[in-house]
């Protein structure tokens, strides 16, 4: 656990400075005066334990604790802010909300905040002050976070991954524009194949990257795990269509992909080896920092993921709900703390630090400094708006979310694509697991 | 003061004979004073390997989740996995590996024990320096295989395409054959130590002196081998090679660091897979039925090293049993 220090404050004064947002004084100042006028006040002598997952963007992290830093001085509350991995943020959130200690708040992923509807504290005067306030929010990130008219959490953000690019690539292989469908697609990566500039997307236990992409070519074709009721649906010719079309495209992939984690791919685009990939705003990133890879950040763009035959985007976009749990001692501060992250002030400039990496799930952000300081950072202002929930359009939730991470879409397709199994072998063997988690 | 000394005798009644209490029989009975000694070994074992194992087996008849305790399901989990292509693909995967990596392992290791054990220049230099796999961590160890098997930075296929012999990356880890040859490499890699330093020990408590009857004998150095080294050899050669199928039968690190059990569940262990759906999934239940599946198979291990060192009596000449 690392509490606040003096240090781990003027860091994320001097990233806020960096990012040009309020700072030091200022910011203070204004959560002084935030925590007069907040409908939540809160209890004296309050104490907070915030669990977040661990941050990938150094500067995300300094703004998020200048953030705490700030709404502590202002209210008097003492934060305590540890951060777990991404595995690790599920399981301890669980023991959590079993044992009725050790957490007041818990960030995390997907429908965290569905998993245990009965021990968290319902946020329903957030999330309207918040909604009100500021434009509404996404429908994805109110599905995420509602049961009934109940909101178990607030999304707090989605992590976007948009295709990344080389420009010289593309056009080479004849694709001025990215394209918009699926038949363009396949064959810009063939022609992309046939030039020697391949592109590449996971087909190995990637939680984010092969999730990521595979999901959205299956609902792309219209086909889904389950329907709204949580029938298991997976046996469906739509099903079909989407494997044939993922081989296809696999055929035109650099070799490697099915040994591929979610690090392979930055590190092989980064090496110049790879010339179109799904990934978040961070190869991007990790090129435009680095002096010796300018052109190769010039050379980069970044893509909505082109519509399938459903004609409607159909992205699945990490999201990032916070959560508040029901035996907190101080549901006040809890509340207060959520509602003052979100507010302008603050929340710019953490999506400022967080370069691209956070997308906003309140509509009023859509235009916030770091969408349009970076054209190239644009696409990514969307992902909260065209992602679907984790679940599809089934119902959101633990089964979900289990079935993302026994990894059942991503196994179905890479054992059609590296010829392990015929189609409806692969079909069989996800349709079976997919009925043991919703039976 | 004497009157004090003398009065408790006289003014009490005499102390009389009783029965030891059985609490006291227990207190200074010698054998009840063994387990007394024993007590706290006992209470680690219980504690720290019965308790776990036992609670274990009880979740794999559970339904329960990370968080959440189960509820009693019966044989539910395993009449699941009893159908389940991955749970019976893990099991080959497992025995597979095991099989192979322990036999290259006992090969390896032999050879080099044998050749450890000459006269060689160096010798102390050259025996720590077989050690070294052995030392390096686990993980990090496997980090840099991964790395290695890289499909698009492996060292081995940059090497061989500046050799102008290949033209295209291998595909080590994208490849079910080749993943499954890698990790079992790697394995062999790190495992081999183990067999070849104990074998090493083992050869060096042999007597010269039967070499040296048998070289008056005429033997060839095949005979020696076969009839002095390799039976005097047999006992330690049990221990070795059943700790060495145990330990390969668990890995976990290794194939988790490499593969993660992939491609396609290629090179998924029994392990990594009741790991990755215990935990990664949550579904302690189905996890700890998979690991408890590991339990007859480490039981046969361990029957055969019981055999082994049976043998040992008779090799010493004492009552044949």
């Amino acid at each position: 656990m690392n509490g606040l220090t003096r240090r781990t404050l003027l860091q994320g004064g001097t990233a806020l400075a960096a990012a040009g947002a309020l700072t030091g004084p200022a910011l203070f100042d204004f959560a002084k005066a935030w925590a007069d006028t907040a409908p939540w006040k809160a209890e004296s002598g309050a104490k907070l334990t915030v669990m977040r997952w661990k941050r990938f963007v150094p500067s995300e992290d300094d703004a998020f604790n200048a953030i705490v830093a700030a709404f502590s001085k202002a209210t008097g509350t003492e934060m305590n802010v540890f951060s777990e991995s991404f595995e690790d943020v599920q399981p301890k959130a669980s023991v959590a909300a079993n044992t009725g200690s050790g957490l007041d708040l818990a960030w995390g992923l997907h429908t965290l905040p569905q998993l245990f509807p009965t021990k968290v504290l319902k946020m329903n005067d957030v999330a309207d002050y918040l909604g009100k306030k500021y434009g509404g929010w996404t429908d994805a990130a109110a599905k995420t976070c509602k049961l009934g008219d109940d909101w178990l959490g607030i999304p707090v953000a989605n992590n976007g991954g948009y295709m990344t690019y080389r420009k010289s690539a593309t056009d080479k292989a004849g694709f001025k524009e990215f394209p918009k469908d699926f038949p363009s697609f396949l064959e810009m990566c063939k022609a992309l194949k046939a030039n020697n500039t391949p592109a590449g997307f996971a087909l190995g236990h990637a939680t984010g990257d092969a999730n990521g992409w595979l999901h959205w070519i299956l609902w792309g074709h219209g086909a889904y795990t389950v329907d709204q009721n949580d029938r298991v649906v997976i046996n469906s010719p739509e099903t079909m269509k989407a494997l044939e079309y993922c081989k296809a495209l696999s055929e035109t992939f650099i070799p490697g992909v099915a040994s591929w984690n979610d690090s392979s791919n930055n590190k092989a685009y980064l090496a110049g080896e790879l010339y179109c990939t799904l990934n978040g705003i961070s190869i991007y990133v990790a090129a435009k920092t680095d002096p010796t890879k300018k052109e190769l950040a010039e050379d980069t763009f970044h893509a909505l993921h082109p519509i399938g035959p459903v004609g409607k985007p159909s992205e699945l976009q990490l999201a990032l709900p916070i959560l508040a749990f029901n035996f907190t001692k101080y549901p006040n501060a809890a509340k207060a703390f959520i509602a003052f992250m979100l507010e302008k002030e603050q929340f710019e400039g953490w999506l400022q630090g967080a370069q691209g990496y956070l997308t906003q799930t309140l509509n009023a952000y859509e235009n916030a400094p770091v969408w349009t300081e970076d054209p190239k950072n644009t696409v990514f202002s969307q992902a909260a708006k065209r992602t679907l929930p984790a679940s599809g359009i089934g119902t959101v939730g633990e089964k979900a979310a289990q079935a993302i991470a026994d990894f059942i879409v991503v196994d179905m397709f890479a054992n059609y694509c590296t010829g392990t199994k015929d189609a409806k072998g692969s079909i069989a063997e996800a349709e079976r697991q997919l009925k043991r988690i919703y039976r | 003061m004497a009157d004090v000394a003398i009065a408790p005798r006289t003014g009490s009644p005499k102390p009389q004979i009783r029965e030891a209490t059985s609490w006291e029989q227990i207190k200074h009975n010698r054998n009840w004073l063994g387990f007394w000694f024993m007590l706290p070994a006992m209470a680690f074992l219980i504690l720290f390997l019965a308790y776990p194992l036992g609670l274990g087996i009880w979740l794999s008849f559970t339904d329960a989740k990370i968080g959440r305790v189960g509820q009693f399901v019966g044989t539910e989990n395993y009449e699941w996995l009893w159908d389940d292509a991955v749970f019976w693909l893990s099991i080959f995967n497992t025995v597979f590996y095991t099989l192979i990596a322990s036999a290259f392992k006992f090969a390896i290791g032999l050879y080099l024990a044998l050749l450890l054990n000459e006269n060689l220049p160096f010798k102390a230099m050259l025996r720590a320096m077989v050690l070294i796999p052995f030392i390096v961590p686990t993980v990090l160890s496997a980090l840099a295989f991964w790395w290695i098997f890289d499909s698009q930075f492996s060292i081995i296929s940059w090497s061989l395409k500046h050799l102008g012999l290949i033209t295209q990356n291998i595909n080590f880890l994208g490849d079910t054959t080749w993943a499954r040859i890698c990790v079992i490499f790697a394995n062999i890699w790190r495992g081999v130590p183990f067999v070849a330093i104990t074998l090493l020990a083992g050869l060096q408590t042999v007597q010269p002196s039967l070499y040296e009857a048998a070289t008056l004998d005429g033997a060839s150095r095949w005979q020696m081998f076969r009839y002095i080294t390799y039976p005097l050899l047999t006992p330690i050669i049990a221990v070795v090679m059943t700790f060495s199928v145990l330990f390969t039968f668990t890995d976990f690190q290794l194939i988790w660091a490499m593969t993660r059990g992939g491609p396609v569940n290629a090179t998924h262990l029994m392990a990594t897979l009741s790991y990755q759906r215990a935990i990664i999934a949550g579904q302690l239940g189905e996890g700890a039925a998979i690991s408890s599946a590991m339990i007859p198979f480490l039981l046969a291990a361990i029957m055969v090293s019981w055999f082994g060192l049976q043998k040992r009596k008779w090799q010493q000449g004492e009552n044949n049993d």
